[in-house]
């Protein structure tokens, strides 16, 4: 038995062959898109990994530390400690800023941390943990640091003794990791001018600078510089407690906000990027249909294209289910040939977008399925065309 | 019949090819790729570990020079920067009316002095006074006894002899009136002296003036200072330390100081002291460490990093640190044996300077652990040993 379709194909393989590949960029847009929002979605999740906590506390009526602003002292981790069900308890700053890198500034998110306590990064892809208690920093890979070189934070220089993977903020920003008390710095220290603005504005204030009173001045100076604030404590359950229960307790007692994993997901990926989420799963929708609408013409057009030669295998007595099989094989054969094209220019061109492209084997899979359904569905208005041509019009024109 | 069997054959040909690239790809990206790693094995090196810490420079003896009682100033003699040598004069506090009251007991003084001299004068007079009565009084008595002179003659002359007596000792006591008056104003004039020598604010120490905080005309209060002094030779730098970095910390040890407005340059110094007392609040250890050779021109407050290096452990079984991660709640390490990953949980010592952990218990010599990796860790993730993760 000889195969019509493949012998069409053979006929005019380059048309073919060109047309599947400019389906298949159009699917990986498609794909893409999908790996966009996943990408997103991933990043919010990947934080909440890989501060590897159980339980977030954070200001009360707040919903910090990553949606929303929030600020407790950095004492308040020793009375959670002594909680029932807490196996640790670590104070942790977030801090999104510009850091200069050679000539270019880049968004990143700022973590202070303590070594070995929740908030730490999990793994590192080059170099070695933090040894000094400050001016030592981990950076993302995407950040672009290398080992041994120096971001400037204010006004530290941190040396890069650490890289790591996959650390990037709910915005998609990657982190770099410092000292806690570093960070607190970092955070609430002011810059000098303001500094030196606020003294003169104190020593102006006649109730603080008393000429009865020497060092009343220098005091309230002093007791302005000083901030002992964190933005959120992570904590770790033990064994045998649920996050839940810990958490309802720390609410019930501390007076402050206890999120455990999944409320915290709940905020992050419903409230924090569900606007921008919705934007591109609406576009990714349109894309979607757009790209069955060109499928189906572009099977349509095809079968139009050679309406004459079918006519004339109508008039040679050609049955109509070898025909309209040769068309369905050939829709087929587009949308296998476009899926592979743009699954695999959808992973050459991933690692090169900005923020990362999660693309998901499912993902593919489902897609792999819309498109052969979509070409079955087009190749029906196809075949529907073909059937009804009347053969004359092979010998008539 | 020819062209059918070279399409059957470019179309398989085809179709493996491009499964063969999807495959490619689906295998080096997606969760089914293997992950990369680097490892180390366990080894026994000598391990130095470091503290490293914050330090100010500070003062160890510092001087804050002013009046003991309010006044107001009169003139200040040295500016910030000017070296002085103990017992100079730095600044003079107005003594209003002391000089007055001074001139007031020195007048006092002489007065009396004056006095003790027509006291002694006077006692003088008495005593010769004494003498004639008493010699009249021997002499009528004689004669009364031998009937020449009536006995109320001779009584009435023993009265005179007794009552020069009594004058003599009138003078006596008023003479040594006299002197205790004048031991008073003395003491007074000197204390009126010490009072005005005190309004002169004298240098306790040779050292450096920081700070000149009241101008001629300014009044003070007990106790504020006028003038501020350190001495120099008495800089050193405190201290602050991470409590859970701190193991290790003597009095003693050496230290590599960096000060921040000489980043290139090392001073070598000492811990000198350790404080008693930490900061809570902070959760800090503080500790004085002295220079060896205190360098020129360094300001008070400024910061320096400073890197202590207690004794290490020689011969300690080893891994970078980079390999202890948090696993199931236990900090371990991922063994690599057969190809695969396995958790290990370990119990670690001393952290050298280079990241390298001692590995106390879990491990033995020779034990090949994973260092760095793309990604956390599992089971049963299929890996791929490379020499660097970063770079090409």
């Amino acid at each position: 038995m000889i195969s019509l379709a493949g012998r069409d194909i053979l006929h005019s393989w380059g048309k073919f062959v060109l047309t599947g590949v400019g389906l298949g960029l159009l699917i990986g847009a498609t794909l893409t898109m999908a790996g966009v929002y996943r990408g997103m979605v991933d990043d919010a999740r990947v934080l909440l990994t890989n501060s590897g906590a159980d339980i977030w506390v954070v200001q009360k009526d707040t919903q910090g530390p990553y949606a929303e602003a929030s600020s407790i002292r950095d004492d308040v981790y020793r009375g959670l400690l002594g909680m029932p069900g807490v196996a640790q308890a670590a104070n942790v700053t977030y801090l999104t800023m510009q850091v200069r890198h050679g000539d270019t500034d880049l968004r990143t998110m700022v973590v202070g941390f303590e070594p070995g306590q929740p908030g730490e990064p999990g793994y590192l892809v080059a170099g070695r943990r933090l040894l000094r208690g400050h001016f030592e920093a981990i950076a993302d890979v995407k950040t672009g640091f290398r080992l041994g070189e120096r971001i400037r934070i204010r006004r530290h220089d941190y040396e890069v003794v650490g890289l790591t993977r996959r650390m990037v903020s709910s915005g998609g920003d990657p982190m770099v990791f410092i000292p806690l008390k570093d960070a607190q710095e970092a955070q609430f220290l002011k810059d000098n001018d303001a500094i030196t603005a606020d003294r003169a504005r104190t020593a102006a204030n006649p109730a603080l600078n008393r000429p009865g009173v020497p060092g009343l001045l220098d005091a309230v100076t002093a007791s302005q510089t000083i901030n002992h604030s964190v933005n959120a404590v992570l904590v770790k359950v033990g064994a045998g407690d649920t996050a839940a229960n810990v958490a309802q307790e720390i609410r019930r007692w501390k007076h402050v906000q206890a999120y455990t994993r999944e409320q915290m997901e709940e905020i992050l990926i419903a409230k924090l990027i569900a606007t921008s989420a919705k934007q591109i799963g609406m576009f990714l929708v349109i894309l979607t249909v757009v790209s069955a609408a060109i499928v189906a013409f572009i099977i349509y057009t095809m079968t139009l294209g050679k309406i004459r030669e079918i006519a004339v295998l109508k008039l040679i007595g050609t049955r109509n289910r070898t025909i309209a099989g040769m068309i369905l094989q050939q829709a087929l054969g587009l949308g296998l040939i476009g899926f592979i094209v743009g699954k695999i220019s959808a992973t050459l061109w991933a690692p090169a977008f900005p923020k990362y492209v999660l693309l998901e084997t499912a993902d593919a899979m489902r897609a792999l399925v819309i498109v052969m359904v979509v070409c079955a569905l087009a190749s029906t208005l196809a075949i529907r065309a073909a059937l009804k041509v009347d053969p004359a019009t092979a010998i008539g024109g | 019949m020819k062209s059918e069997r070279r399409l059957k054959w470019l179309t398989i040909a085809a179709v493996v090819v491009l499964a063969a690239i999807l495959l490619l790809f689906v295998a080096r990206s997606g969760p089914l790729a293997s992950m990369r790693v680097t490892v180390a094995p366990a080894t026994r090196v000598d391990l130095a570990p470091l503290l490293f810490g914050i330090g100010v420079v500070e003062a160890r003896r510092s001087y804050l020079v002013g009046p003991t009682t309010a006044g107001r100033v009169r003139h200040v003699a040295v500016d910030v920067g000017d070296v002085v040598k103990a017992g100079q004069l730095l600044a003079e506090m107005d003594p209003v009316d002391l000089d007055q009251r001074l001139a007031a007991t020195s007048a006092a003084a002489s007065r009396a002095k004056s006095a003790v001299d027509t006291a002694a004068a006077q006692l003088a007079d008495s005593i010769a006074r004494r003498e004639v009565a008493a010699a009249n009084a021997r002499r009528y008595d004689d004669l009364g006894r031998k009937g020449f002179v009536s006995s109320s003659m001779t009584e009435g002359k023993t009265q005179e002899m007794n009552s020069a007596k009594a004058q003599f000792a009138a003078a006596e006591a008023a003479l040594a009136g006299a002197r205790q008056d004048l031991a008073r104003l003395d003491a007074e004039r000197a204390g009126a002296q010490q009072q005005r020598s005190n309004l002169r604010l004298l240098a306790p120490a040779d050292g450096v003036v920081t700070a000149r905080d009241a101008e001629p005309g300014s009044t003070v209060i007990a106790g504020q200072a006028v003038v501020r002094l350190i001495a120099t030779d008495s800089l050193w730098l405190k201290l602050r330390l991470d409590q859970h970095r701190s193991a290790g910390l003597q009095v003693g040890l050496p230290a590599e100081i960096v000060l921040r407005s000489r980043p290139g340059q090392v001073l070598s110094g000492k811990v000198a002291r350790i404080e008693m007392i930490g900061d809570a609040v902070t959760e800090e250890r503080i500790a004085q460490v002295a220079f060896d050779t205190p360098p020129k021109d360094v300001s008070i407050g400024e910061m320096s990093e400073i890197t202590l290096r207690p004794p290490g452990v020689k011969q300690a079984l080893a891994v970078p640190g980079a390999a202890l991660r948090l696993h199931g709640g236990k900090s371990g390490v991922w063994l690599l044996a057969d190809g695969k990953p396995r958790f290990v949980p370990v119990t670690t010592g001393t952290q050298g300077a280079d990241g390298r952990v001692q590995i106390i218990d879990g491990l033995k010599e020779g034990d090949v652990v994973i260092v760095h990796s793309e990604s956390e860790l599992a089971a049963d993730r299929r890996i791929k040993v490379v020499s660097t993760l970063t770079g090409s």
